[in-house]
């Protein structure tokens, strides 16, 4: 049951086998109970692709989104804010280990998922195609863009893959930080100097549609969303989280003092949910096929800092392989 | 094989954990007393000195975030970043007080000739051996020194010194496991970890330079005579470079010896690094953040 996926799925033959059926009977019970499947279970491939395209795109981004704010460690206007944003970002850097690692567990190694995020194979979170040019966009990246990965992610916590479920639980503690400490840096502009002020509008003029994209496309122009939620990975839908996460900015918004840039938005009492214009699926489709405002920027760092440390890993495997061996040596001397 | 319930995790609030909290792991510099206690001009002087040592170090590691050689060298490189932070906020906020100025004023409104930081601090990252050079230099260093400030007799520095103790051990050991790993892995790492010690290496007799107001404040057991550091801070640097097969370079000179970053004059790259450290803050006097 534990043979790597490609093995198996070069072996497998056209009927499923007594054991695959057995394999098949178990997890749909598992997932019925809305109980946990683990790494030793027996799994559908299309599950365990499933899940290792997202984890992935999910650690990518964590560290492909570290790049739009490491931009301010720099130049963070008082340490104070300096020391958070450093941290912020070593959290992030965290995260991405942490889901690397669940998805290993599905049988994808790192190395692997590093080359497809540099080749520009794999896909991340297209909001980090989106440039950060003054220290408001920190404050906007914190509460529009990490407050919507909260939306999306405290549902994860109870994803069927335990791995990836007990990931989510640490890094919605560690996103709820951070969307605090980013409604806090545009409250703290709201409450300053006109430049400042004037600074925060824009911020959230620039971040706020980019952020609602995150959920993805509407719910009728998502094809693998029911698969998803049928396999408890999803819980609810792309339209649903949207919904929800505007009706949680509406109010904090109007304790900023910000204006959210759609005219439109209302609260619509015979529907019980918030009116809003329509959003421009034209740019998400552009950002999401690379076209994006910094997408080359981005990928270009990450392959230079791979490329520039490639010596350094080399070296850290070579001295282990070294240790290795004279430990081998004084054992066999022993002996 | 057990299997948690689905929601042995519990649902996770938002909102549950306190801000405050969680940023007192950031470096706050609201230690035990620190807001009370009004430095004396002098040591006032030496506690800017230590912070700028701290604060200059840390801007120049924060560069290596999202460039380091693997991920867990982002969160390491950081997480040293972040300490050193905290450690130059406590100070900069004890020496602040002997002028009614904040860590933020000191930090982000001096010129270049009023930073007292030694020379190693300021000098580029080179490569990641060099870094790492530098880094062993200076944990080296700051282990002896925070292991004697926390036996001072002004009760900040003391505090600083045993906290930060602590935190530099670690940065030590980082920094001998990778001089370690470098000089010990391939060819070129060896040749890039002899070149990164050359290049800091003639920085290191500064640390241990004694003047007049340093004497004083020794003498009265406030701080520690940085030639006192000498033996120590040397004996830890040999250990590793005995076990990593290096040789301590020739190459200390007489003008890096006696440096000038306690009287305020700078290599030429401290300019650039504060530049980029004070630019935005300077574009909106008196605001806050």
């Amino acid at each position: 049951m534990t043979a790597p996926a490609e093995l198996r799925r070069a072996s497998e033959p056209a009927e499923p086998t007594a054991d695959e059926l057995a394999g098949q009977a178990a997890f749909d019970e598992l997932i019925a109970a809305d109980s946990r499947i683990e790494p030793r279970d027996w799994m559908p491939e299309a599950y365990r692709k499933t899940l290792i395209r997202q984890i992935s795109q999910h650690a990518h981004s964590e560290i492909i989104g570290m790049q739009p704010e490491s931009n301010w460690i720099s130049r963070a206007p008082s340490l104070k804010r300096k020391a958070i944003l450093m941290a912020k970002v070593q959290d992030e850097a965290g995260h991405g280990l942490y889901l690397y690692s669940a998805a290993q567990t599905l049988g994808i190694g790192r190395e692997e998922m590093m080359r497809q995020l540099i080749e520009g194979r794999a896909r991340y979170s297209s909001i980090f195609n989106y440039p950060t040019p003054t220290w408001a966009d920190m404050g906007a990246i914190g509460w529009l863009v990490d407050g919507a990965a909260i939306c999306n992610q405290v549902p994860l916590c109870r994803a069927s893959y335990g791995p990836y479920g007990r990931a989510m639980v640490r890094i919605c503690k560690e996103e709820s930080f951070h969307q605090r400490q980013g409604f806090e840096i545009l409250l703290e502009l709201m409450q300053g100097t006109e430049a400042q002020r004037r600074m925060a509008q824009d911020a959230v003029n620039r971040w706020y549609w980019p952020s609602l994209m995150m959920f993805g496309p509407p719910d009728d122009e998502s094809p693998n969303s029911a698969q998803s939620m049928a396999w408890n990975i999803k819980r609810f839908s792309n339209d649903e989280l949207r919904q929800r996460f505007v009706g949680m900015l509406v109010p904090q918004a109007e304790v900023l003092g910000v204006t959210l840039p759609d005219p439109e938005l209302a609260w619509n009492e015979e529907r019980q949910a918030y009116d809003m214009s329509e959003i421009d699926w034209t740019e998400f489709h552009e950002v999401l096929a690379g076209r994006g405002p910094a997408n080359a920027e981005r990928l270009r760092r990450r392959r230079e800092a791979h490329e520039a440390g490639a010596w350094v890993r080399e070296a850290a495997a070579e001295y282990a392989r070294k240790q290795a061996d004279r430990a081998a040596e004084l054992a066999g001397a022993v002996a | 094989m057990t299997r948690p319930t689905p929601d042995a995790h519990g649902e996770v609030s938002v909102d549950r954990l306190a801000l405050a909290e969680e940023l007192a792991g950031t470096g706050s510099a609201s230690g035990p007393g620190e807001g009370a206690r009004i430095a004396p001009p002098e040591t006032a002087e030496y506690a800017l000195r230590l912070g700028d040592d701290a604060l200059v170090l840390a801007q120049r590691l924060g560069d290596w975030i999202t460039r380091a050689p693997e991920l867990e060298e982002d969160v390491a490189l950081g997480n040293i970043a972040l300490d050193l932070i905290g450690h130059a906020r406590s100070l900069l906020h004890y020496a602040g007080s002997a002028t009614g100025r904040s860590e933020d004023e000191l930090a982000y409104w001096r010129d270049e000739p009023e930073w007292r930081n030694a020379w190693l601090f300021e000098q580029p990252n080179g490569d990641f051996a060099c870094t790492i050079a530098r880094q062993l230099l200076a944990s080296c260093y700051w282990f002896e020194l925070n292991t004697a400030l926390s036996a001072s007799t002004d009760p900040i520095l003391a505090a600083v010194g045993a906290k930060a103790v602590k935190e530099v051990d670690y940065h030590r050991d980082h920094a001998a496991q990778w001089t370690l790993r470098l000089a010990g892995g391939t060819e070129e790492s060896r040749r890039r970890m002899i070149q990164g010690v050359a290049d800091v290496w003639p920085y290191l007799d500064e640390l241990f330079e004694d003047d007049e107001l340093v004497t004083r404040l020794a003498a009265d057991g406030v701080a520690v005579l940085p030639s006192s550091l000498r033996a120590g801070t040397e004996a830890a640097i040999a250990q590793v470079f005995a076990e990593a097969e290096l040789e301590p370079p020739a190459g200390r000179t007489a003008f890096t010896a006696s440096g000038g970053g306690r009287r305020g004059k700078h290599t030429e790259h401290l300019g650039p690094l504060l530049a980029e450290l004070q630019v935005l803050a300077r574009q909106h006097p008196g605001a806050s953040w």
